[in-house]
């Protein structure tokens, strides 16, 4: 049973890393532990991790949505717009309009059947082009007298606000994936979407359900974008959706379905996260200069070792099978 | 056994007239429409200058999309090749600049840079076709990797500097002009019809379309079907080394952050379109060309009649899910 | 949600064998399907007692999946009666047939693999508690569950970590959890051994005993006598015989669905046509216990240059698998092989094919034509690496290859471009059997090569054979119509239970010699292994 060695690799892999990455870290360089750096890191990579949770269930399903990016910029911007209406004014207009989108990719995949990579595809560059459009190509500032920023910039306590909504909704999920028959769902659908059929499941609502997520989640990071960084940027959500896969990938989550962790994941992005803090702290120490463009190298390169190892664990076990 | 044994199964007939017309001729009559309605409608539509504008916004595309045609063809997909582009973008300056090694005379200088550059374009196509070949990784998140790291590879490199040049030698490719037209143009035609060649005259060009038509019937007729899928991912890569330096020479410039962005899924969308379907076994090359043309048309009826360009990627994007939308309904009947 | 005992107040101990008690659990009565003209079902009928155990048998397009389909909602009837706990029985979907309380354990497992055991038994009903999924009720029901049947496993693993029977018994064990009266079961011991079988079994009787009926689909003699209390037999679509399992021999049984009464069938029903030759002709392949895994596991036999070597048995004996592991698509585990006189182990089909091998496989629409090239590509594709000069195409010797050859088979076609998917079953399998051709091989692999097609093209396909041969062509031909081997083949070689088990020529070929091997056979002790 080689195989189950290297499938419990996978589970706990990432937070393994995460947590060796963070002794390193803490060893190495002064205030690497500090609270300000930790909620430093944790109010940036909110967004990230949103994303991922979302992109962790579609993958789940089997499927891949690459359209979360445009879609958090797009929600940015309507956040943006809406923003003088205050923190639940901008919040609606923004998961609002990522929940629409969502519903879109849902209706192309369920409906019309196209392959999740297109029918995502598609709604990635139409959402890019109703951000600019809805942005008049431009950065659209939030109000700074409604309260909106405080949702991305403000505090509860010692934690980021961003912070908190990502653990709510993690553990959320969490929760839903192991302890509901919409998570069992999820992962029969992408297990074996005919036998789920057979079992009574609906893969199909299912499917239609972890898009709606995703495009939910996409408006919401949207939000927290404008909201943390002061403006709706119909620009920026440029390669999150790649930061998301890698994240699930890396968290253990198999890219063909089935399988996977809602904490992983998150694990997952905050490996990331941590990467690139621990660049910023190495090119402080001015030893060696890493620019912030290793970054992407580094994650590719994760991405490649994980890939690799699932791949050779599904041909093991498919000569098993037989 | 509740598999349908293949005496039910009735057998394919002619596929239903529209739908099938559609599919085929789909993206030559959008064309013509658009013709029809630019020469009617659109100022100075006839004119050298709108062609010379055209031809060169659509020739890197048209280029990387031959490579991801045949990548397409045996039923796999190419993310990574805009960052390939940007590695080639970035590797050609550095070379022919001196700042890897020196040599002497530009034009050989040049030259050198240039097979360099594509050089490891190549390689890196490579390095997807071993992934998809040896450890029958899906072919998206094989490519997905030098997707993510191929431009940061690239940034590294010139640590997302902008590189400017003014070396004549070079930036012939992306601005002289032959008879009034585009060098571009020539090597895009060049690629096209070699691609052409290649798979209407070779074993290869056969070889490829069996892989994607119905690979475990062309792994029991004892083809090399490994071999296809390194050699096409290898021009995917080649394609896009290519483009890259296509790319620079227009602004004798090499932007690192910028190079090829976006340019993956114009391809997609250009084979799309173009009829080939994307479960592979066809490689309508005429037809990506014109799809790649089509796409590349609507973008500027749009944009010369005032529609910004933004609304234009939503116009995009609804022609892509129809596209594909046809063809698999076509397919299914 | 335990298991239902489905007890009609009039059934009794007698209904078990089939007598025509009490309402049955289930009637056909003249079942009919149709598929775009071609008909599945024509006359199907089956009646099956409560807790009874029930065989269904018949070869390849007897009906039985049809028959199956149509109990299980996949596909509508086009005409008949079935009538299900004495009222009249339609469903649409499987969810709503397992609702009724028919459920279907599938020849591969319809299951989800990486989901744990428990959630594989329980999902779709599963027990809550708050609204959110009770895991310790799940994982008690499914070790209850289980526990019938004499399994003590670790519920919440996932279920691809357990073999292949393990799994099985899941599926019953979901089954009976749905409160099912009848389960039917397709092919549920391809992939279990002697131990596992058993345990099945023991399975199948505690169903029994609980008043649940079984269909019973399979192909193995021995294993359907063990167990059922009833056998009913299709052929063609159509109802042929239903008895008691105690009062039907197996040589009745087989010639049941095989067709052709034992003592009749004069004159030739095929287009073959007996070469002369009787002299001895030198050997060109010998398999010498050759075997993998699954399902061939010791086979034997010579093959002699220009002869048709038939190969026979029933559906599972392991024929199209002996054949790949002859061409190289699967590596065998022991055994060995010589071709040509020479030691032959292929590592690839490339090596098959090198030597002067060609293979047209059993199923051609998996494994055979591309269907979005043309017939002239189609026939050509093994040759293009010989027609030409370093990797261009000599188009006009290829253009005239496909030319002679189409002409030569009658494939009938609007033109050599035209698309092979447009053409008939009948044509597309000349087209298969041109391209091996056209690479003259010194011997050619036959995988049912008249299967799916209409008669004229039949017998077509059959002269094109014995055409071949006659010039010389070795052919080793596997069939499942005992028509064409007994008129086509030289000799036979009989496989049962993937063990070669009869090696019969000249006056020892006839129909009863093939039909007791494929029912009986034991290899020969001096080959093969035990039993």
């Amino acid at each position: 049973m080689e195989a189950s060695r290297l499938e419990r690799l996978f589970k706990h892999g990432a937070t393994l890393a995460l947590v060796a990455l963070i002794a390193f870290g803490a060893l190495r360089y002064d205030n690497f532990l500090s609270l300000y750096n930790v909620m430093s890191v944790c109010r940036t990579n909110a967004m990230f991790a949103l994303v991922s949770l979302g992109m962790c269930f579609v993958i789940m399903t089997g499927g891949i949505d690459l359209s979360v990016g445009s879609v958090a910029a797009l929600a940015s911007v309507a956040a943006a717009k809406a923003s003088p209406l205050g923190v639940t004014g901008g919040l609606a207009a923004g998961v609002a309009v990522g929940l629409a989108a969502g519903v879109v990719n849902g209706l192309l995949v369920t409906r019309a059947r196209l392959l999740p990579f297109i029918a995502t595809l598609v709604t990635m560059l139409a959402a890019n082009g109703c951000a600019l459009l809805l942005a008049g190509n431009q950065s659209v500032a939030v109000s700074y007298t409604s309260g909106f920023t405080g949702i991305g910039q403000g505090d509860l306590g010692i934690f980021p606000v961003p912070a908190l909504i990502v653990v709510a909704l993690y553990a959320l999920g969490s929760l839903i994936l192991h302890r509901t028959s919409a998570g069992r769902s999820v992962l029969a659908t992408g297990g074996g979407e005919e036998a789920s059929r057979l079992m009574g499941l609906r893969p199909d609502a299912t499917k239609f359900a972890v898009y709606a997520a995703s495009g939910a989640l996409a408006g919401l990071a949207g939000v927290l974008l404008a909201a943390g960084s002061g403006a709706g940027q119909p620009t920026e959500g440029v390669g999150w959706e790649l930061f998301a896969i890698a994240s699930v990938v890396i968290g253990g989550t198999l890219l063909t379905g089935g399988a996977g962790s809602v904490l992983a994941t998150l694990a997952g992005v905050l490996l990331m996260g941590t990467l690139f803090t621990v660049l910023n702290f190495e090119n402080g120490l001015g030893v060696i200069s890493l620019s912030a463009y290793w970054q992407s190298v580094i994650r590719g390169l994760m991405l490649l070792v994980v890939v690799i190892l699932q791949a050779t664990v599904m041909q093991r076990r498919h000569r098993h099978a037989t | 056994m509740t598999k349908v044994s293949s005496t039910l199964a009735p057998t394919g007939g002619r596929t239903r007239g529209g739908l099938a017309w559609f599919s085929r001729y789909g993206a030559l009559a959008a064309f013509g429409v658009l013709l029809v309605f630019n020469i009617a409608v659109t100022p100075y539509f006839l004119s050298l200058q709108t062609l010379n504008i055209n031809i060169t916004q659509v020739c890197t595309i048209i280029i990387v999309a031959v490579g991801m045609n045949l990548v397409i063809a045996t039923g796999g997909i190419d993310l990574s090749v805009g960052s390939l582009m940007a590695i080639s973008g970035v590797l050609a300056p550095m070379i022919f600049l001196g700042q890897v090694v020196h040599i002497g005379n530009p034009a050989l200088a040049v030259a050198f840079a240039i097979v360099i550059a594509i050089g490891v374009a190549g390689l890196l196509g490579l390095f997807n076709g071993w992934l998809v070949s040896r450890f029958g990784i899906q072919p998206i998140v094989a490519t997905l990797i030098l997707f993510i790291a191929g431009r940061g590879i690239a940034q590294v490199l010139v640590d997302g500097n902008l590189q400017t040049f003014s070396v004549p030698q070079f930036a012939w490719i992306g601005q002289g002009s032959l008879l009034g037209i585009p060098t571009q143009a020539f090597v895009m035609a060049a690629i096209v019809a070699a691609a052409l060649w290649a798979m209407r005259r070779t074993r290869f060009g056969r070889y490829v379309l069996a892989v994607g038509g119905n690979e475990r019937a062309a792994s029991m007729s004892a083809l090399p079907v490994r071999r296809i899928k390194l050699a096409v991912y290898a021009i995917s890569g080649l394609c896009a080394g290519v483009a890259g330096l296509v790319v620079i020479a227009i602004n004798s410039a090499s932007d690192a952050n910028q190079i090829g962005l976006g340019t993956e899924l114009d391809a997609i969308a250009a084979v799309a379109v173009g009829g080939s379907s994307l479960g592979g076994g066809q490689a309508r090359l005429l037809g990506t060309v014109l799809g790649a043309l089509t796409i590349q048309l609507i973008r500027y009826t749009l944009l010369a009649n005032g529609v910004p360009d933004a609304a234009a990627l939503v116009v995009k994007a609804g022609v892509i899910a129809l596209a594909v939308w046809l063809q698999q309904a076509q397919r299914r009947t | 949600m335990g298991v239902l005992t489905a007890r009609p107040p009039s059934a009794h101990e007698g209904a078990a064998h089939g007598e025509t008690s009490a309402a049955p659990l289930l009637e056909i009565r003249g079942l009919q399907k149709r598929y775009a003209g071609v008909v599945a079902l024509a006359d199907a009928q089956l009646r099956i007692g409560y807790g009874e155990v029930h065989a269904l048998m018949g070869q390849n397009g007897a009906g039985k999946s049809t028959l199956i389909k149509t109990l299980t909602g996949y596909v509508r009837r086009d005409g008949g009666d079935v009538r299900f706990l004495g009222e009249p029985f339609e469903v649409n979907s499987p969810q709503e047939a397992q609702r009724c309380g028919i459920s279907t354990i599938y020849q591969e497992i319809n299951l989800v693999p990486l989901l744990s055991v428990a959630e594989n038994i329980c999902l779709g009903r599963a027990p809550r508690r708050r609204g959110l999924l009770d895991w310790a009720a799940m994982r008690t029901e499914a070790k209850s569950l289980l526990g019938r049947f004499g399994i003590d496993i670790d519920v919440s693993r996932p279920l691809g970590q357990f073999s292949n029977a393990v799994q099985q018994m899941t599926a019953i064990a979901r089954a009976i959890g749905f409160s099912s009266k009848l389960v039917i079961m397709d092919e549920p011991t391809s992939s279990l051994n002697n131990e596992e079988v058993e345990r099945l079994f023991t399975v199948v009787r505690q169903l029994k005993a609980d008043g649940v009926s079984v269909i019973f689909v399979s192909h193995k003699l021995d294993e359907i006598y063990a167990i059922s209390d009833r056998i009913t037999i299709m052929r063609d679509g159509h109802w042929v015989h239903s008895a008691d399992a105690r009062d039907l021999g197996k040589l009745d049984l087989v010639s049941h669905m095989l067709g052709r009464d034992m003592t009749g069938a004069h004159g030739k029903t095929t287009a073959f046509t007996h070469s002369a030759g009787g002299s001895p002709r030198d050997t060109l392949l010998r398999v010498e216990s050759i075997g993998a895994d699954a399902l061939a596991r010791d086979v034997s036999f010579d093959l002699r240059r220009g002869e048709i070597l038939g190969m026979a048995g029933l559906l599972g004996s392991g024929r199209s698998e002996t054949a790949r592991l002859v061409f190289g698509a699967d590596a065998p585990a022991r055994g060995s092989m010589q071709f040509g006189g020479a030691p032959y182990r292929p590592h690839a089909v490339a090596d098959a094919v090198a030597a002067g091998m060609g293979f047209c496989t059993e199923d051609r629409k998996v494994e055979g034509i591309f269907p979005e090239m043309s017939v002239a590509d189609n026939i050509t594709i093994c040759m293009l690496a010989k027609m030409g000069r370093g990797g261009l195409l000599d188009e006009q010797r290829l253009s005239q290859l496909a030319r002679t050859l189409i002409a030569q088979l009658g494939i009938k076609c609007s033109s050599p471009a035209q698309k092979i998917r447009e053409l008939s079953g009948g044509n597309q399998q000349k087209v298969l059997l041109a391209r091996w051709i056209a690479t003259q091989p010194r011997l050619l692999i036959l995988d049912e090569p008249t299967r799916g097609i209409d008669i004229g093209a039949k017998a077509e396909i059959q002269r094109l054979i014995r055409g071949l041969v006659d010039e010389g062509q070795s052919v080793l031909m596997i069939s499942s119509e005992l028509d064409e081997l007994l008129e086509g083949a030289d000799r036979i070689v009989v496989l049962r239970d993937g063990q070669s088990v009869a090696h019969l020529e000249g006056a020892g070929i006839s129909r009863a010699a093939i039909v007791e091997a494929m029912a009986h056979g034991r290899p020969a002790s001096a080959e093969g292994t035990m039993q």
